[in-house]
């Protein structure tokens, strides 16, 4: 329990996906204009991260690792190693969940749907989710359990992250932001010192 | 006559199609693409090299497949096969690399994979390849690779000379740039160069640059 506590903890503050990793920029960038819109695309970012990185542990322990065919084939499996097709396969499992969650909201939510408009299936292209995959195979998490609470931090972090630049960018409309600066530029920056003050999360150790 | 002026034209907008996206069109400061890796990996100058040429290769191919693909594909299930050719050429990319660069490729760690989710290889699908010729698409994917390689290549001689007072070329290794100003004038290297958060302050600075002197790319309020 100590140590999801501390994985949870030090993946949303510690590696936050977009200060430490920069990890989902492109979306991050394009869709804080308000705080609503940003809090629909990180929830969603957070729903499709808590089902791949465990589904893709699983894929990881189970077919994928060196040797880990050995429940299909037995001791001929130690020499056969997949990894290489890790590629593929996490982007198919996170193109088919985020074709789920797009049905799901189109439903459930068809407001929401409309305002996230193309943003929310190019949550399949968003380096967040592949990024998290990639971390948890080359972090050789220990468990499903870790994998889920790994996959929770890293979205809530996400999270925390894109409602902050999406409050800065709706009060910063009302500043006088020198022209060149106006718009990309200024929310760079911001990012930038937002990126320094989670730093401060650094030398934390539960 | 006509035919000259027409092979002229061609040839024209086909230059264009390379020297836009290094300024006007450029995929990171203007189309905000790309961002991800553009600021992960450019801690050291030679990482930022690499990861350049190995997004050269995969745009450039991925570009002139989708094209030659771009009649035969249901609409209905591009993204997915636009995924699986980039998928394909990447996996290419890592294992070459591993074989030929295995130190770089350890720095570049998940960001070789991350080039499949990088959004200007996708985005450069949608918008060119998948409504233009083969040749053209090639153009282009080359052209905005350019543009991603400048700014990635400013980025990371910016932050390694004053962040380590070096700069790490392919085949040359860390060249020590700043020794005279070490030793003789008690010059400290900043330290915070290399972390994160200057990468951003960074492109910072070079949007702002860029839209001073090229005044039509300012945005409306």
């Amino acid at each position: 329990m100590q140590d999801y506590l501390n994985l949870f903890v030090k993946s949303i503050f510690v590696e936050n996906m977009v200060f430490a990793f920069f990890l989902g920029m492109c979306s991050y960038l394009a869709v804080s204009k308000t705080v609503k819109t940003a809090m629909g695309l990180g929830i969603a970012v957070i729903f499709v991260l808590v089902i791949t990185v465990p589904v893709d542990w699983l894929l990881n322990e189970y077919i994928l690792k060196k040797g880990a065919l050995d429940w299909l084939i037995g001791e001929k499996a130690a020499e056969v190693d997949l990894s290489f097709l890790s590629f593929i396969m996490f982007i198919a499992v996170i193109a088919s969940m985020v074709q789920l969650v797009e049905m799901i909201v189109e439903k459930f939510a068809p407001a929401l749907y409309s305002s996230l408009g193309i943003f929310l299936p190019l949550i399949a292209v968003n380096c967040a989710i592949l990024g998290g995959s990639l971390f948890m195979q080359e972090r050789e998490l220990a468990s499903v359990g870790e994998a889920t609470v790994y996959g929770l931090g890293s979205g809530v972090g996400w999270l925390i992250a894109i409602i902050g630049i999406a409050a800065i960018r709706e009060k910063i409309r009302y500043s006088a932001v020198p022209a060149p600066l106006r718009g990309l530029g200024i929310t760079f920056i911001a990012t930038g010192l937002m990126g320094i003050a989670f730093m401060t999360f650094m030398g934390i150790k539960l | 006559m006509i035919l000259e002026l027409n092979n002229t034209l061609k040839m024209a907008k086909n230059t264009k199609l390379l020297t836009d996206p290094i300024n006007l069109n450029n995929p990171i400061t203007i189309q905000v693409l790309g961002i991800c890796s553009a600021l992960a990996i450019t801690v050291k100058l030679e990482p930022a090299i690499v990861m350049s040429i190995a997004v050269l290769f995969v745009m450039a191919f991925a570009n002139v497949i989708i094209s030659l693909l771009r009649n035969t594909i249901p609409s209905r299930i591009r993204i997915i096969v636009q995924l699986v050719v980039i998928a394909a050429l990447v996996i290419l990319v890592d294992q070459v690399l591993k074989a030929y660069v295995y130190d770089v490729s350890k720095q570049l760690s998940v960001f070789v994979g991350l080039i499949i989710t990088n959004c200007i290889i996708m985005g450069r699908l949608e918008a060119f390849a998948l409504g233009n010729k083969p040749w053209e698409s090639f153009l282009d994917g080359v052209g905005n690779a350019g543009g991603y390689a400048i700014i990635l290549i400013i980025v990371a001689a910016i932050r390694e000379l004053l962040g380590s007072g070096t700069l790490t070329l392919p085949g040359l290794g860390e060249v020590h740039v700043l020794t005279w100003l070490v030793e003789n004038t008690g010059y400290e290297n900043n330290g915070l160069m290399i972390l994160p958060p200057m990468a951003l302050i960074v492109v910072g600075i070079i949007i702002w640059v860029q839209r001073a002197k090229t005044r039509e790319l300012i945005e409306e309020n």
